[in-house]
């Protein structure tokens, strides 16, 4: 698989650095033997449906959870043995609000700052400049559970970066925010990762994960896949046909009967086919659908997308239960 | 020694507690409460029980009886029956908790220098009040009785002066606390029971609650040390544990006038020593709880045995043997002894040093044994 190879070769320079990492919760294998290593100025993008394992991953990285098997390296330091100096090169946002409601956006900055050994004037310069740079100027006093949720991120992402970290992990940043608010937040994380910063983000999200250098597939606590945004979609170019015909009960029928289409997935108006040859498809489908009955608007042979590269894995694994499930949409 | 990490929990801590009225009125108001509460309900002193009579004899002799007895405090002759129905009704619907009968020959038998019986009926529901009511009835017969045989040795001439009083008298003398004010009992052992009550919870629920709110992930994942965060959670809660003793010890001087006659600093020395065994337990039962209803439960069910076994209720010299031993385990036992020891007694560490080595063992033990299995992780 291509992962073990990235690691092994990632390994000297990387600051974010999983070696066969492994971790059950009783009898499920919550992560089952991940390795991956993220270089600093890299983003990462850590990609699969809810239950993957992505939290535990994340845990795991900066020692919240023990691990069965495996170690996990931040900035050099193992997280077994210098726990603490590794954690103090980390910044983390986790999945769930994490931040003190009941203290104001200043006081959890000063907080935070505090706790990772800032003081004084710098910790303040620091707090003023994040306020600034996250957009929450003119909030300080606010409490932080009066926040929105996009806010609430910020404020975490604020928090996070208040020790200028080498490596920054986000658990699913932009779960529940609406699409300008996710905007500025990749903004957000696109200057840390030009400040040279390593950068793993967690995500449901196809269209987030493309925002990353390089996109990692977990299912059920493996990664079954990795490599850049194209890497992903290359086995694909050539085997996704896009349909638009109706109506949709008989066309999905229809599609679903012919030997070469692997997959019939719904996008809206159209339809996706997944196919081990789009030559005998494109001759016959027209006709079959016509014969059924249905209204044949256009077939014809498109650019794969990561989502499709994303249903593609996962229907070719037989313990994944449906594709929808999988490919949550963003 | 200023740590700018656990300075940083410690004033995070203490914003908290005065954002939160839930924990402010839990520490400030809760001690008032139980200390009127104990302090005037939960009294066991028993004065002015009300005593049905029913005077058969109406004699002058049968009188002075009475009188007998309702110049005790502890009595007030309450109802004057005129049959035994009545006063089984008086007692029986607890208008009366005692009732004195004397016979229609009371007053003939005593003259004529026979032995006349009267009887007295006590209503036993609430053990407290009978046992004293009891006690206080019986005494005050003999007293009479030795004085009627008194003045019946007077009558038949045998009065040489010095023959005229009785043999013997036990002159009784309470130290301490010589008018037995059941607040001055109270109020001391107040400070042991709330720094029970209080502390374990407060320093329970506030750990638990970084990790039901999802705080303890952010705060698992800075550098801060395993002892720094232990340390800064607990200290605001040593100063609330300060402040209620010193609320506590003030409010009883000034509302029931309980003496302090021992060294205060002596004593804030010793309720910080028992405040480790607490927050200890606190710290303990929130490495149990993993939210903070758990642990208020976990705490009861720590706290309850921990006060009825302290004698703070019930007295320890009444208990079987087993529950005494038990006792032993418990540090609240020994704090007790120790604030009414220095309260009302006035003791120092001269006559209270094994209470307080059993509290340093406690310390040691409860507050090590809760500290490593504290983990900063969240598994």
């Amino acid at each position: 698989m291509m992962q073990s190879a990235s690691a092994a070769a990632g390994a000297e320079d990387a600051v974010i650095l999983a070696q066969g990492l492994r971790r059950a919760y009783g009898a499920v294998q919550a992560v089952d033997g991940v390795s991956l290593a993220v270089r600093p100025g890299e983003a990462y993008g850590l990609l699969g449906p809810d239950g993957a394992g992505k939290t535990t991953f994340i845990r795991l990285l900066v020692g919240a959870l023990r691990p069965d098997a495996g170690r996990a390296v931040i900035s050099g330091f193992d997280l077994a043995t210098a726990t603490e100096a590794a954690r103090a090169t980390i910044g983390y946002l986790a999945g769930r609000f994490s931040l003190y409601g009941d203290l104001t956006v200043a006081e959890n900055l000063r907080f935070f700052g505090q706790v990772r050994g800032l003081g004084g004037s710098e910790l303040n310069s620091r707090a003023r400049e994040l306020l600034g740079f996250v957009g929450l100027n003119g909030f300080e006093a606010w409490r932080a559970e009066q926040l929105s949720g996009g806010m609430k991120q910020k404020l975490g992402l604020a928090c996070a970066l208040i020790h200028r970290p080498k490596v920054l992990l986000l658990d699913e940043p932009s779960s529940g925010l609406d699409p300008l608010t996710r905007r500025d937040l990749w903004h957000l994380i696109t200057r840390v990762l030009g400040e040279g910063a390593a950068v793993l983000v967690s995500t449901p999200y196809m269209d987030e994960a493309a925002r990353c250098g390089r996109i990692g597939l977990l299912r059920a606590g493996r990664l079954v896949a990795e490599g850049r945004p194209g890497d992903l979609t290359a086995p694909l170019i050539g085997r996704v046909l896009e349909l638009s015909a109706g109506p949709r009960r008989v066309v999905q029928q229809v599609a679903a009967a012919d030997p070469d289409v692997r997959e019939v997935l719904a996008f809206g108006d159209r339809f996706h086919l997944l196919v081990s040859d789009a030559e005998g498809p494109l001759a016959r489908l027209p006709q079959a659908l016509r014969a059924a009955g249905a209204q044949v608007e256009r077939l014809r042979s498109i650019a794969p997308s990561l989502e499709d590269a994303f249903i593609s894995l996962y229907s070719e694994a037989p313990s994944v239960s449906s594709p929808e499930a999988a490919a949550r949409h963003g | 020694m200023l740590n700018p990490r656990l300075l940083s929990v410690v004033r995070k801590e203490f914003i908290q507690i005065v954002r939160d009225p839930r924990t402010l009125a839990l520490t400030f108001a809760m001690p008032i409460i139980q200390l009127f509460l104990l302090g005037f309900a939960a009294t066991s002193d028993v004065r002015q029980v009300p005593l049905a009579v029913w005077d058969q004899d109406r004699s002058a002799a049968s009188r002075s009886l009475v009188d007998a007895y309702r110049a005790a405090d502890y009595f007030q002759v309450a109802y004057e029956a005129d049959n035994e129905a009545q006063v089984r009704r008086l007692v029986d619907r607890g208008d009366a908790r005692a009732g004195l009968v004397i016979p229609p020959d009371y007053g003939r038998r005593l003259l004529d220098g026979q032995t006349a019986t009267v009887a007295f009926v006590i209503d036993g529901s609430d053990p407290t009040v009978a046992g004293t009511a009891l006690a206080a009835a019986t005494l005050i017969g003999q007293a009479k009785g030795a004085q009627l045989s008194l003045e019946r040795l007077a009558r038949r001439g045998a009065a040489v002066a010095g023959m005229a009083r009785p043999p013997l008298e036990v002159r009784t003398r309470v130290w301490f606390n010589p008018d037995l004010v059941s607040a001055y009992y109270m109020v001391p052992a107040l400070i042991g029971l709330i720094l029970q009550f209080l502390t374990v919870i407060l320093t329970a629920t506030a750990i638990v609650r970084e990790r039901e709110r999802g705080t303890i992930e952010q705060l698992i994942v800075t550098p801060i040390r395993s002892w720094e965060l232990v340390v800064g959670k607990l200290t605001p809660y040593v100063v609330i544990g300060f402040m209620d003793t010193v609320l506590i010890l003030f409010a009883g001087m000034l509302i029931f006038g309980v003496p302090v006659n021992g060294s205060i600093p002596l004593l804030l020395v010793l309720s910080g020593l028992f405040l480790v065994t607490t927050l200890g337990l606190g710290l303990f039962i929130s490495t149990i709880a993993s939210t903070q209803q758990e642990a208020m439960i976990t705490a009861l069910f720590f706290n309850l045995p921990a006060i009825f076994l302290s004698g703070f209720f019930f007295p320890l010299a009444a208990m079987p043997t087993i529950l005494q031993w038990l006792s032993y385990l418990i540090p609240l036992r020994w704090f007790l002894i120790i604030v009414r020891g220095i309260v009302l007694k006035g003791v120092g560490m001269e006559a209270l040093w094994p209470q307080v080595a059993a509290l340093a063992v406690f310390a040691v033990l409860i507050m090590g044994g809760a500290a490593l299995r504290f983990h900063k992780r969240l598994d």
